[in-house]
């Protein structure tokens, strides 16, 4: 048994346990919140050093051969997710301490967290298909809770649309299930890409790849599918939102491209190309969208539904090449959209406010945590040397040599709108000056965080974490494209993924 | 039953997204209900519906004698059924919270996050 598969899941786990028998010590709470986070992150880079020196690892749970059995599997983009996950909860959690407040800790904020995390590392690891829909009711479970945790209104109003929008996504995904198991007779997934060509019925396996693809559209929140997302992912404190912008999406565009790159690949010139439209509307509707809003979090919450565009754009072009994009802009986006909410927190802390027209005059006051935007923002955009830059210029070049150029244009038309974004963000908050209107309540705002000795230093520290994993990303963009590449070269031949799990049986 | 089934299953699902589709936060959830009910039901159909023993293996065999059911689709909807009922629970507590907080059951007039 592969300790280094099961560790990502046991260690949220016995975290949120030990979480819940310690529920009324605050501290406790607050350093077991970190610890677990930290030890995931470790469990997760050990994880991804024993796939890159071993190839793909897989382990049967309960000793029950595969196809039989549930089986957990890493491959490098499996693994590549896994480590992004610690690194995020671990980010998230050192800012919760600073940021949560009390009476969400005394309801169990930390403990939600971690099996948020467990959730989301099951779906990273499992390789089969009925456990995939398990891990996802886990994950969302844990949503639903910390969105709803606080009960203030707006937070009430969006948990519906969420609640509601996502239950309809885990009953589509359920049924198209439950249709694959009538056509193949198997659910994991190794086991289906070998025999899912076989069976008699293509018509149905292309119906059964849009109706995943529905089910994973909605949860990844691509166009016409996503007005979910701006609807609630700004209504919770901003650790939570953070959370859920780095990684929620991620798994349904992980689940997208596992099921697209292994089971559903009789008709790509079918499915594909679906996958690439709407790769491209997703872009431009949420770029549009994002130009629309006054609100901080509201602004980043539709740039996010573009950038899921950008996911699915390599996978839509369906090259080695466009694959590797796709992961590293997972890569990418994961540290940089979640560094951008938590900035969105320490503006609302030093200003008092998420409305951008309120906002302003940062620039002059905090010149340090303007740059610390500066930095994610316009990553983001595409600018170089930053991580963003490197990640378009891959998917472009695919695009290019796919000869997709309607695609490439639409992708480098809203780079360009994206930047005019980020630009519209800093000129609003931090270059105009103050609004003359609410300089007494920032005063008594700034008076109130100066109050609290260490809590802004605390919330500025994962947020310069990874501020200096974007550069360092940008700069030394040739190994960790290697590392894309790699996973992606393992994407588009299934065969390996296959052998590891069923073994010579195949 | 084999073409009955299919039917129910259909008109299931259809009055499920029809009562999602209304703006009472009670046909809401009783839509959610009613369309995680026709889903495991079609997981059921998907699995062959047979008159057949259970999938026990006879003591001295190696596998079972004769026609059995298919164990799998069963296991899957006892699972997805637990699911199902935690997360209608919780959806349950939060519509009734929300309606507390907005003091109305109408979603038109939950729509502060919108825009």
């Amino acid at each position: 048994m592969n300790l280094y598969l099961i560790l990502p899941i046991l260690i949220p786990l016995m975290t949120a346990i030990l979480l819940f028998l310690t529920w009324r010590w605050r501290r406790v709470q607050r350093g077991l919140g970190v610890a677990g986070a930290a030890a995931l992150f470790v469990a997760g880079l050990g994880l991804l050093t024993s796939v890159q020196e071993n190839g793909i690892q897989a382990a049967q749970m309960g000793n029950w051969p595969a196809p039989f059995g549930i089986t957990l599997v890493a491959d490098l983009f499996s693994a590549i997710m896994v480590a992004l996950v610690g690194l995020i909860g671990l980010a998230v959690a050192v800012y919760s301490v600073a940021s949560i407040d009390t009476s969400r800790e005394a309801f169990g904020y930390y403990a939600f967290f971690h099996i948020l995390l467990m959730g989301v590392c099951g779906a990273f690891l499992t390789g089969d298909i009925f456990n995939l829909y398990v891990w996802f009711e886990v994950m969302l479970i844990a949503s639903f809770v910390l969105l709803a945790l606080g009960g203030e209104r707006a937070q009430l109003e969006g948990a519906i649309k969420y609640v509601t929008l996502n239950l309809v996504s885990s009953a589509l995904f359920l049924t198209a299930v439950g249709i694959l198991y009538g056509v193949a007779g198997t659910l994991n997934m190794a086991d289906l890409a070998l025999n899912l060509h076989r069976t008699a019925q293509p018509g149905m396996v292309t119906t059964l790849a849009i109706l995943f693809f529905v089910a994973f559209g909605i949860k990844a929140a691509v166009f016409p599918l996503f007005f979910w997302l701006p609807a609630s992912y700004h209504t919770p404190p901003v650790a939570v939102s953070a959370i859920f912008a780095g990684l929620l999406t991620k798994v349904g565009i992980y689940a997208m491209i596992r099921v697209f790159t292994l089971l559903f690949i009789q008709e790509p010139e079918y499915t594909h190309r679906l996958i690439l439209l709407v790769a491209g509307l997703t872009m431009i509707a949420g770029v549009l969208g994002a130009l629309a809003q006054t609100d901080f979090r509201r602004a980043l919450a539709f740039q996010h539904i573009s950038h899921v565009g950008y996911m699915m754009m390599g996978l839509g072009l369906y090259t080695g090449l466009a694959l590797a994009g796709s992961v590293f802009y997972i890569i990418h986006h994961v540290i940089v959209k979640t560094n951008l909410f938590l900035i969105t927190g320490v503006t609302q802390r030093l200003k008092g406010s998420f409305d951008l027209r309120k906002l302003g005059g940062l620039y002059r006051a905090h010149p340090g945590v303007a740059l610390l935007f500066f930095i994610p923002a316009f990553s983001l955009a595409g600018v170089p040397p930053l991580s963003g830059f490197f990640a378009k210029l891959a998917l472009i070049k695919a695009g290019l040599d796919a000869k997709e150029y309607a695609i490439v244009a639409t992708a480098l038309g809203v780079g360009l709108l994206t930047l005019l974004v980020m630009a519209r963000i800093w000129a609003e908050a931090f270059w105009k000056p103050a609004p003359v209107t609410s300089t007494s309540s920032a005063e008594e705002v700034d008076g109130a965080a100066a109050s609290e000795p260490g809590g802004l230093r605390t919330l500025l520290a994962p947020i310069i974490l990874l501020a200096v994993l974007t550069v360092i990303v940008g700069l030394v963009a040739e190994p960790v494209f290697a590392l894309a590449t790699r996973a992606a070269q393992q994407l588009m031949n299934p065969t390996e993924y296959i052998q590891a799990v069923l073994g010579g049986r195949s | 039953m084999h073409i009955l089934m299919p039917f129910v299953i259909g008109a299931l699902y259809a009055a499920g997204i029809y009562l999602l589709m209304r703006r009472s936060i009670v046909k809401l959830i009783l839509g959610l209900a009613i369309l995680g009910n026709a889903a495991n039901l079609l997981i059921f159909t998907a699995g062959r519906l047979t008159r057949a023993h259970p999938p026990l293996v006879p003591s001295g065999a190696t596998q079972p004698i004769g026609t059995f059911a298919d164990p799998v689709p069963q296991a899957l909807i006892l699972t997805a059924i637990v699911i199902g009922f935690g997360v209608l629970a919780f959806a349950l507590v939060l519509v009734h919270r929300a309606n507390q907080m907005v003091g109305s059951d109408d979603l038109d007039t939950m729509k502060s996050t919108d825009t």
